[in-house]
């Protein structure tokens, strides 16, 4: 049985952390939120040559360390926790995920060892308008011309679009759903525009393709199931990365509810702040244990069960960091709700990655779905 | 999810799910699920069930052989907890003696009081009540009235004693008592096995609000009981009381949460049959009391891998029981509602249909074992490090 984290992933967990205490402190975060480019790639560089995070669980045949998603989800966690300002989630859990998803060996051995080195940002481009994360919402068309293919349409809410090197984009041909990669130096009829996001922590961009030459990944039409299974995975780090975010706000809610006094004594021996810390315990380490049930699914690699424990990570997860970055500004008081002070920050990244990947109903109704409800 | 222990408790695993479908059958099959910590149903086919289960020496599996037990690890006996949830079996009506009395013995008793008691435990022969809690003392312990006082080879009890879950089928009690009359809060605490068969003891049922008489209440009149029925030192009968509240705490959640999954199942085959899923309102309900009890599921078994592998149980082993206690009462309102009008009616002499019973008695589950307010209380102080209530 392996429900628990072993000495390797302590370790991990203890050098990631050293790291985003050095590199991803509260100054770095507010300095990236302010910058339109919203990143440093001196940090990124460290990130893949100091502890090789970029490529931890890619398979060591593309020049990754072959390590498991608990591994990776213990990543997450930290990233979240630290608010780190780069394209990781869009690079390792969306990109090179549907990179390692989708048919297609020569491109997986032509692409993920560039992301593997930090030498690559890549992301995932899906959504478009309507801002849904299922088959039918793929609109953008592609279309074949004498063996090569072209992209035309517009896709938006993509996570680090405005500085991807590498675009892998769902777009619809005859036969259906596929997926094409875009290397953004030198594409024509590319324009891509960032837009100012809510959570400044992790920007978006939107996406308009003309005529623009890509790339085929594996089979024309075939896509959506291995793009279906790269969301389902892309939802379990996301709710490590929650709930990792949600431990760091209560850790500053209590630090802050020890020394802050009222009335002549610590407001957190007040059972009213106490109780409502207690509270956000029970929700942090019920939002970890679906997030670990989802990283145990995807590392047993049993497809039901990962789809199950998906779905109900994103449901949970979202809610509960959520619940718990708004109650660590009730506990603030009048300094939470201020600019200076990080509580927005996480309340931010926490209502944004809500529905970064479908909205909780979504993920309830995609549970129903696979429950047969 | 099923959970696999690795090749070395495999055939022990197979083993006992051979002995459930051999002997799980009958009447034992008919009460599959039936009782709880506070549910005195079907008590007399309980009872016999336990016997079943001592006979197919079920019962201690990781007690020492030389009291009766199997003499296996940990991993088997969660394995046991687990393929027994699993199986569905009635709840335990030994439950006082097997998981909290017996482990406590184990813990911290003397070699004599282990050999006396620890056998007719696990052959189902000596039934025992646990006397903790008094009017004035509910979860505040350390508020603990009872008085013991030395009379040559004897201690004499007087005091009163409440909420005894089973009290009234109790040959024995163990019960926190204050040996030292001058000593305050949890200083001068005892714990004294206390034989009921005696004119000094008095046990009279108290009708739980389910109309089931499986609380009691304990007058203890100069009760009497031998100077070696002290377990652990004199005075320091709070340290094993809190033992044994930490067992309670641990690992006897896990059958009780995984039958709240089989409830949260029937209770969707339910919405189903009246329709019910096509309600949206009731959907999200629906949909959250099954994510409820997925999540008490990872929860146990994240403690029980900790506990394998040699590790102290993180936090969430603490915050477990708040979570599952709030969201089975949630799940009881949903099972209520999905009855509809016919949740209104009850069968002669209050028969309470398996809603009804659950419903009712999830109340009592965010006050036994410490109430919620207690537990939220260890988690801020123990768990988050947070300042103490000024205490008067």
């Amino acid at each position: 049985m392996d429900l628990t984290f072993s000495e390797e992933q302590d370790e991990l967990r203890t050098v990631v952390r050293s790291f985003l205490t050095r590199h991803a402190t509260e100054a770095d975060v507010r300095r990236l939120a302010a910058d339109p480019h919203g990143h440093d790639p001196w940090i990124w560089r460290r990130m893949a040559t100091e502890i090789g995070l970029q490529g931890l669980a890619v398979p060591e045949e593309y020049g990754g360390s072959g390590f498991g998603y608990v591994d990776l989800g213990v990543v997450f966690e930290e990233t979240g926790r630290a608010l780190l300002c780069a394209p990781y989630f869009a690079t390792v859990a969306l990109a090179a995920e549907a990179l390692l998803r989708c048919d297609d060996e020569a491109a997986r051995a032509d692409l993920l060892p560039g992301i593997a080195a930090g030498e690559t940002v890549a992301t995932l481009a899906l959504t478009e308008d309507a801002g849904r994360w299922d088959e039918p919402g793929i609109r953008l068309t592609a279309r074949e011309e004498a063996g090569s293919w072209r992209l035309t349409g517009t896709k938006t809410y993509v996570p680090d679009g405005h500085l991807a090197d590498l675009l892998l984009v769902a777009a619809r041909t005859p036969a259906g759903v596929s997926l094409f990669a875009v290397t953004t130096a030198d594409a024509p009829g590319l324009t891509r525009t960032p837009l100012p996001t809510l959570d400044q922590t992790r920007k978006q961009a939107r996406i308009t393709f003309t005529d623009t030459p890509a790339r085929l990944l594996g089979t024309d039409g075939t896509a959506w199931p291995a793009l279906a299974r790269t969301l389902a995975t892309a939802a379990v780090l996301l709710a490590a990365e929650q709930a990792g975010g949600a431990a760091a706000a209560l850790d500053a809610s209590v630090a802050y509810a020890r020394i802050r006094e009222q009335y002549g004594r610590p407001i957190g021996s007040f059972q009213g702040i106490k109780h409502k810390c207690a509270d956000m315990l029970v929700e942090i380490e019920s939002a970890r244990s679906a997030a670990y049930a989802g990283l145990w699914a995807l590392d047993a690699g049993d497809e039901t069960e990962i789809a199950v424990a998906a779905a109900l990570a994103q449901a949970f997860c979202s809610e509960a960091f959520t619940k718990v970055a708004g109650d660590t500004i009730q506990v603030h008081g009048g300094i939470g709700f201020t600019w200076e002070h990080p509580a927005h920050l996480y309340l931010k990244r926490a209502k944004s990655s809500e529905v970064l990947l479908g909205t909780p109903a979504y993920h309830r109704e995609l549970l129903a779905a696979r429950l047969g409800i | 999810m099923e959970v696999d222990f690795g090749p070395a408790v495999r055939d022990f695993r197979d083993e006992l799910r051979d002995w459930f479908a051999d002997h799980l059958v009958g009447e034992f099959a008919e009460h599959r699920g039936v009782g709880g910590p506070t549910d005195g149903a079907a008590w007399d086919v309980r009872l016999a069930w336990d016997r079943e289960l001592s006979a197919g020496n079920w019962l201690g599996v990781g007690w020492p052989k030389e009291y009766g037990g199997r003499g296996l690890g940990l991993l088997e006996e969660i394995v046991f907890e687990y393929e027994y949830a699993r199986a569905d079996a009635p709840y335990r009506a030994t439950v006082n003696a097997l998981d909290l009395l017996g482990p406590m013995l184990l813990a911290m008793g003397d070699e004599a009081q282990k050999k006396r008691f620890l056998p007719p435990i696990l052959a189902v022969e000596e039934l025992w009540g646990q006397g903790f809690s008094e009017p004035g003392a509910g979860s505040d312990l350390a508020s603990v009235r009872t008085r013991a006082e030395r009379d040559g080879d004897q201690w004499v009890v007087n005091g009163q004693k409440v909420w005894t879950s089973f009290g009234i089928h109790a040959d024995w009690l163990y019960v926190l008592t204050r040996t030292d009359p001058d000593s305050r809060r949890h200083k001068g605490l005892t714990l004294l096995l206390l034989p009921t068969d005696q004119p000094g003891v008095e046990i009279r049922p108290i009708r739980n609000l389910a109309g089931q008489d499986e609380f009691a209440e304990v007058f203890l009149s100069d009760a009497r009981t031998g100077a070696d029925m002290a377990v652990g030192e004199v005075g320091q009968g709070w340290r094993t009381a809190m033992a044994t509240l930490g067992i309670e705490r641990g690992t006897t959640l896990l059958p009780q949460q995984l039958g709240f999954e089989r409830e949260a199942e029937a209770l969707i085959d339910l919405a189903r049959a009246r329709g019910a899923l096509d309600d949206p309102m009731l959907r999200r309900r629906i949909l959250d009391a099954w994510i409820s009890v997925r999540i008490m599921r990872t929860t146990n078994l994240r403690t029980l891998a900790e506990l394998t592998a040699g590790r102290t149980p993180g936090a969430q082993a603490t915050t477990a029981k708040l979570y599952a206690s709030t969201r089975h009462q949630q799940l009881g309102h949903l099972a209520m509602e999905l009855a509809g009008p016919a949740g209104q009616i009850v069968g002669e002499d209050y028969e309470l249909d398996t809603r009804q019973r659950s419903f009712l008695l999830s109340l009592a589950e965010t006050i036994y074992g410490g109430s919620s307010e207690i537990q939220r209380n260890i988690i801020g102080e123990q768990i988050l490090g947070l300042p103490k209530e000024p205490r008067p």
